[in-house]
C-alpha cells in the first residue's frame, strides 16, 4: 500500500490502458469483417484488405505522403539539430530569445492557425516573386519541415542538457575542430535522440490533416485529407483495413524501437528515462 | 555575438533561425496584417493593407472591422468560451484519469515499467486522425455500445451518443491522455520513496501522506501535462469535426468553416489574431515564468 501498488491504482490502470485501446482493436478487428455494415458482425474476410489495395485514390495519396514524410523527417532532423544545438551549447548570442521563443512556439501553436498563416505566406510569396508557383507537395513539406523541426530541436535540446559537456570540452582542448567533436562524440551519443527525432517527424508529417489542408493545392491531396473526405461521411471499411496496417507497422516499429533503446540503456548502464518519450524530456 | 566570432558558431544559428523567420514569424505578421484588411471577391481575396494615395504616399489602412465583426457576432464569442469550457473539462479528466495511472507506472518495478511506458505512448505514433474515426463505429446508433447494451437487454432504444459534446469529451481525453500521463509520471518518478517512509515514520497516515507530501510535490507535472492538453484542446478541429455535432461550437472548427466555407480569408485570420492574444499568448506567458521558477 506504501508503495503505492494498492488495488485502487491496478484498476486505475488497466481501466485506463483498456480504455486507449478499445478503439484500436476494435478497429482491427471489424476490418476482418465481411459485412459491409462496419458494426454488425457478418463473418471473418480479408475483402477490404483487396479493395484497399485496388482503391488508386488511396493509394496515390499514401505514396505522396510517404515521399512528404521522409523529406519532412530528414530536413527537419537537420534543421532541428543545428537548433537544438545551438540552444544547449552556444550559449548567448544575439536574438536567442526570440530564437528559443520561434522554436518552442510551434508546439503551443493551434494547428489551424499555424495552417492559415503558413498558406498567407505562400500565396504573398507567390504575389511578391512568383515562388512557390501553386501550392502542392513543396509547400507541404515546407509546412511539415517548421512544425517538425520545433519536436526535433526540443528533442534535441534535451538531450544535449544531459550530456556532460566536459566530453567535448577534453576533445576540444586536445586540439579537434568543433566540427569534428560534433562528429564524433555529439553525434553518437545523442543518436537514439536523431533517430527518435526522425520518427516522431515521419509521423507528424503523415499524420498531419489540418496544415496540410491549408497548404496543399489540387491534385495533392495527402493521406489523411483523403481518409478524412472518406470518414467525414460515415463509416468505411476501407479505412479499417488501413488503420490496422498502420497499427501493425507501428507496433513493430515503436517495439523494435523499444528493444533497441533498452538494450542501448542497459549497455551504457544509465538511468531508463525518457529516449522513447521524445516531446517529454 | 561580440568581438570575433568563429564562422562554424554562426553557420550552425543562421540555417534554423532563417528559416524560422520565413516560415514561422513572417507568417504570423500577415496573418495579422490580413486580420486588418477588408474582405474583396478576388484572388487573393483581401484588400491590400498598403496603398500608395494620390500624391504617391505609402499609407497604410487598418481596417478594425473583422474585429467589431467578432465582437458583434456572438456565434465567435460563444464558440472562444465553449472552446475553453470543453478544454478545460477534458483537461481536467485527464488528471483524475490519467494520476493514478502515472503513480502506478512510477511506482513498478524497472521492467513492468519500461512496458507501460511503451503501452502509454504506442497510440500516439498510430494516426491520431484514424484513432478518432474509431470511435465513430463505438458510439453511433448501431455502433459496438448500443449493439452490446441492446443484446444484453440493458436498453432498447439505442442511446444517442455521436454528435454530442460528450463524444467530443471522450474524443479529447481519449487522444490527449498519454500527453497528461508522462509529464505526469516523469515528475513522480523523480520524487524520492523515502518521503513515504518519513511520512510514516512520523506517524502520517498514507492518504494523508499522500495529500499533504506526494500531491503538492507533483504539482508541477500536473501544470506540465496540462498545458500539454489544454492548449491543443482548445484550437482542436478534427475531434469535434468527426464526433461532435452541428452545435458543437468550437474556434478552431469555427475559424476551418470561415476559411474554407466562407472564404472569408480577413475573418479567419481576425479570428486566428484573437486565439493567440486570448488563448495562447497568456498561457505561453505562464509556462514562461513557470519555467523561470523551476529552473531557480
Amino acid at each position: 500500500m506504501r508503495t503505492g501498488r494498492s488495488a485502487f491504482v491496478m484498476v486505475a490502470m488497466a481501466l485506463c490502458l483498456a480504455f486507449l485501446y478499445l478503439p484500436i482493436v476494435s478497429l482491427v478487428v471489424y476490418s476482418f469483417n465481411a459485412s459491409k455494415l462496419v458494426t454488425v458482425w457478418g463473418g471473418f474476410s480479408a475483402r477490404w484488405y483487396g479493395e484497399l489495395l485496388r482503391d488508386a485514390q488511396i493509394l496515390r495519396a499514401a505514396w505522396l505522403s510517404l515521399r512528404i514524410a521522409v523529406v519532412t523527417a530528414t530536413a527537419a532532423v537537420v534543421l532541428g539539430t543545428l537548433a537544438g544545438v545551438a540552444l544547449a551549447r552556444m550559449g548567448r548570442f544575439r536574438g536567442r530569445i526570440l530564437f528559443s521563443g520561434m522554436t518552442s512556439a510551434p508546439l503551443v501553436m493551434p494547428e489551424v492557425i499555424t495552417g492559415l498563416s503558413l498558406l498567407l505566406l505562400f500565396v504573398a510569396l507567390e504575389d511578391l516573386i512568383g515562388w512557390p508557383r501553386g501550392r502542392g507537395v513543396t509547400t507541404i513539406t515546407i509546412a511539415h519541415i517548421t512544425f517538425s523541426m520545433a519536436y526535433v530541436a526540443v528533442v534535441i535540446q534535451a538531450q544535449l542538457a544531459n550530456l556532460d559537456p566536459s566530453l567535448e570540452e577534453a576533445a576540444l582542448d586536445l586540439g579537434a575542430r568543433p566540427a569534428k567533436v560534433f562528429l564524433v562524440i555529439t553525434v553518437p551519443v545523442i543518436a537514439p535522440a536523431l533517430v527518435s527525432g526522425w520518427l516522431l517527424s515521419f509521423t507528424l508529417s503523415l499524420d498531419d490533416l489540418i496544415i496540410a489542408s491549408f497548404v496543399a493545392g489540387p491534385g495533392s491531396s495527402t493521406l489523411p485529407m483523403v481518409v478524412f473526405s472518406k470518414v467525414r461521411l460515415g463509416v468505411s471499411p476501407e479505412i479499417n483495413a488501413l488503420a490496422t496496417l498502420f497499427v501493425v507497422v507501428v507496433s513493430i516499429g515503436v517495439i523494435a524501437a523499444g528493444a533497441l533503446t533498452s538494450r542501448a540503456q542497459r549497455r551504457r548502464s544509465r538511468d531508463a528515462q525518457g529516449a522513447i518519450a521524445p516531446p517529454f524530456g | 555575438m561580440s568581438g570575433r566570432v568563429p564562422s562554424g558558431r554562426a553557420l550552425v544559428i543562421v540555417g534554423p533561425y532563417l528559416w524560422l523567420l520565413l516560415f514561422f514569424l513572417a507568417p504570423l505578421a500577415i496573418v495579422l496584417k490580413i486580420a486588418f484588411s477588408e474582405a474583396l471577391i478576388a484572388q487573393p481575396p483581401y484588400a491590400p493593407l498598403f496603398a500608395r494615395s494620390s500624391d504617391g504616399a505609402l499609407t497604410i489602412q487598418l481596417n478594425f472591422h473583422n474585429f467589431l465583426f467578432l465582437v458583434r457576432d456572438d456565434l465567435y464569442f460563444r464558440a472562444y468560451l465553449n472552446s475553453a469550457r470543453i478544454a478545460l473539462i477534458a483537461t481536467l479528466l485527464c488528471v483524475v484519469l490519467g494520476y493514478p495511472v502515472a503513480y502506478g507506472i512510477a511506482h513498478a518495478s524497472p521492467a513492468a515499467r519500461n512496458v507501460l511506458l511503451m503501452l502509454v505512448i504506442l497510440p500516439f505514433w498510430t494516426s491520431f486522425l484514424l484513432r478518432v474515426y474509431a470511435w465513430i463505429g463505438i458510439l453511433k446508433n448501431n455502433g459496438l455500445i448500443n449493439n452490446l447494451l441492446m443484446a444484453v437487454g440493458i436498453i432498447d432504444q439505442p442511446l444517442v451518443m455521436m454528435q454530442t459534446d460528450f463524444a467530443v469529451y471522450l474524443g479529447i481525453v481519449y487522444s490527449y491522455l498519454p500527453f497528461m500521463i508522462l509529464p505526469l509520471y516523469a515528475r513522480l518518478q523523480r520524487l524520492d520513496h523515502t518521503l513515504w517512509e518519513a511520512a510514516a515514520d512520523l506517524g502520517c497516515r498514507p492518504h494523508k501522506a499522500f495529500l499533504t507530501v506526494i500531491l503538492p510535490l507533483s504539482l508541477p507535472g500536473v501544470v506540465a501535462g496540462s498545458m500539454l492538453v489544454f492548449i491543443p484542446a482548445v484550437g482542436e478541429f478534427v475531434i469535434p469535426a468527426l464526433l461532435g455535432g452541428p452545435d458543437t461550437l468550437m474556434i478552431g472548427r469555427v475559424l476551418w468553416d470561415e476559411f474554407f466555407a466562407n472564404r472569408d480569408w480577413p475573418v479567419a485570420s481576425a479570428v486566428a489574431i484573437a486565439v493567440l492574444i486570448l488563448l495562447v499568448a497568456p498561457i505561453t506567458v505562464l509556462q514562461f515564468t513557470h519555467g523561470r521558477e523551476a529552473e531557480r
